[in-house]
């Protein structure tokens, strides 16, 4: 481990956190294209130096981290931040007479507009803190749901959910008599319009709610054609954005759907805090999730009135340093640029997809072909050796993947396969850690004497 | 190390399972999932004045799981249920790393499966068709007149052994 990472100067000053120094951004994101050779537009490394994390050995071997689709890592900046709001800032947010409040509920409103500004949302207050894309989908199912859905009405979701954008669903419609109906996926992994249609035109859809890219196979969906067709009948449209925020430049306006969502540790910043987003209206509409402090406004003893949104919805103490650190986190993507990040996740998914399709004659890869829109996830299996086995003997080469149904039980079924291996790539991995993965799938056929 | 895991008679009870079958009658059959990783096998056996008259399994999983409950259905097979039940303390043991334990002759083939000791993560492979076989012979001793085609199930929930979690492993102690 490199030491007095912590220590640091920041490199930019935290009062004055959007002031981004233009040339370190060149810096950051220049890289001279070599002859022939299409380049990643990140330099590996300058992104590298940022993770602190990634500077160490795993079992003898320098760790590659393809489990990014699971939870990113933290670059210094975030770390650094937190704990300088901890060692400097910290009080309670919101009503402080007080210095430190005041400033904490300064960074803690600021990063509010930072989350705002990175979805493209129109304003602040259309941003909601939340523990997680999870919490967020059971606010939206809970408060919107109870309140307006009843027997008859349908909740369609699609087969390649992530259990979260799933289970919530289900319960609510347990709760209120709904019905919950499944968009199907067509055979490369594509979500099936054509279903979605008929599904909307056996009428009574009050809200769609999907993924905007499968954590499981990386699909990139339609999200904007799907708004249409869902407000085409009057449903409301939530979209699962935990895996596209990290990855993909989002507008939530130009997208047109009417809530997204997405959690800050997927996305380089802290575990425990997520943002939801909603079109004010409608967060104004819906009723409170929880009751407590902060989202109130007058309390007596039978009734209480509601803070206005987004803080209606922020009941009790919420995680200030989270937020402050997840403001860091998209500033730090920012500086990239998620334009960038999003051609070199594209580049080397490709180079994934191709490389192991050469190197390796027993292995089914999954999800879209590289032309198609998909993510920096790649899954596959490889031959009859179980994804366990796989993510264990790629574990003692430093290789850290995931194997497992990623959530996705029904997509597996789907699949027809009880498990993949699921190696994903972000900003810091390069053509090196594919070359880890292949050596460590080698080592494997050789184990299993393939 | 990876090779004290993936060695040739594991693999080659992954690849070809003993009693890998369902039965036509069992007296008990237990049903095992661990939710976490989607292993999951149904245990099926034919209990007959105490004795183990016949035993199959069917499902899915790794290697391990699959290697190690194959390798189960072998050493129990035939046996007392006393006997089962003390050849799954023996097996606990070795996933123990208790002393004496690799060196149990009484285990045979299953002493293949030592090295999973020193995988803490995948203990619970090796343990979920003992799991299941623990189960059933609960059931049958509640029902010991056999609870005839009724399927227990059940989610391997287990901890893995105590001393045995990842951070307080016996060789990372002072």
């Amino acid at each position: 481990m490199r030491s007095g990472w912590l220590f640091r100067p920041p490199t930019r000053s935290i009062y004055h956190p959007n002031s981004v120094n233009p040339s370190e951004t060149a810096s950051r994101t220049h890289q001279p294209a070599l002859a022939g050779q299409p380049e990643s537009p990140l330099n590996m490394a300058v992104v590298r130096a940022e993770f602190p994390i990634l500077d160490q050995q795993v079992h003898g071997h320098r760790l590659v981290y393809l489990d990014s689709a699971a939870s990113s890592q933290r670059p210094a900046v975030v770390i650094r931040t937190i704990a300088e709001y901890y060692a400097k800032d910290h009080a309670n947010v919101h009503r402080g007479a007080y210095e430190l409040s005041v400033r904490a509920t300064r960074r803690y409103e600021a990063a509010r507009g930072k989350v705002a500004r990175f979805l493209g949302a129109g304003r602040a207050d259309e941003v909601v803190f939340t523990r997680s894309t999870t919490e967020s989908i059971n606010l939206v199912s809970m408060a919107w749901g109870r309140a307006n859905l009843g027997p008859g009405d349908v909740v369609v979701v699609s087969e390649m959910e992530h259990h979260s954008n799933l289970v919530p669903w289900q319960m609510v419609c347990e709760m209120t008599g709904a019905e919950i109906k499944a968009i199907g996926v067509t055979d490369d992994q594509c979500l099936d319009l054509d279903h979605f249609d008929a599904l909307l035109s056996e009428g009574n859809v009050r809200l769609v709610a999907t993924g905007h890219v499968s954590n499981a196979v990386g699909t990139i969906h339609p999200v904007e054609e799907i708004a249409r067709r869902a407000h085409g009948v009057g449903a409301l449209y939530l979209i699962d954005g935990a895996q596209s925020a990290p990855q993909l430049p989002i507008d939530v306006r130009a997208i047109g759907g009417d809530v997204d969502t997405f959690s800050g540790h997927k996305a380089c910043g802290p575990t425990g805090i997520g943002a939801l987003w909603a079109r004010r209206d409608l967060l104004e509409s819906m009723p409170p999730y929880q009751g407590g402090g902060e989202m109130i406004e007058e309390v007596r003893i039978e009734r209480s009135t509601y803070a206005p949104v987004p803080h209606k919805f922020e009941a009790g103490t919420p995680n200030i340093a989270g937020a402050i650190g997840l403001g860091a986190a998209v500033d730090f993507l920012q500086s990239f640029g998620l334009e960038t990040i999003h051609a070199h996740e594209k580049r080397i998914a490709r180079l994934v997809l191709e490389r192991l399709a050469d190197e390796f004659k027993a292995i089914t890869l999954y999800g879209p072909a590289p032309e198609v829109a998909r993510g920096g996830v790649v899954a596959f299996t490889l031959a009859d050796i179980h994804p366990h086995d796989l993510a264990t003997i790629l574990d003692h080469e430093g290789v850290a993947i995931r194997a497992g149904h990623h959530c996705c039980q029904p997509l597996m079924r789907r699949l027809g396969v009880a498990a993949t291996a699921r190696a994903s790539f972000y900003l810091y991995n390069a053509e090196d850690d594919l070359e880890a993965l292949v050596g460590g799938l080698h080592r494997a056929q050789e184990l299993f004497g393939i | 190390m990876l090779e004290s895991i993936f060695r040739e008679i594991i693999l080659e009870h992954y690849r070809k399972p003993r009693n890998k079958n369902p039965l036509e009658n069992p007296t008990v059959t237990v049903s095992m999932r661990n939710p976490m990783c989607g292993d999951e096998i149904d245990l099926m056996l034919v209990i007959e004045d105490e004795q183990i008259r016949a035993i199959g399994f069917t499902g899915q999983g790794c290697s391990i799981s699959q290697a190690s409950v194959s390798m189960m259905t072998q050493g129990v097979s035939g046996r007392s249920v006393d006997e089962a039940l003390d050849l799954e303390k023996r097996f606990v043991a070795l996933m123990r790393d208790e002393e004496g334990a690799s060196e149990d002759r009484k285990l045979g083939d299953l002493r293949a499966l030592q090295g999973v000791a020193k995988l803490p993560v995948r203990i619970k492979c090796a343990l979920l068709g003992w799991n299941a076989l623990d189960e059933a012979i609960k059931a049958h001793r509640k029902s010991p007149t056999g609870a005839m085609g009724e399927k227990l199930e059940f989610e391997d929930l287990t901890e893995l052994p105590a001393g045995f979690d990842p951070t307080t492993h016996r060789e990372d102690l002072p």
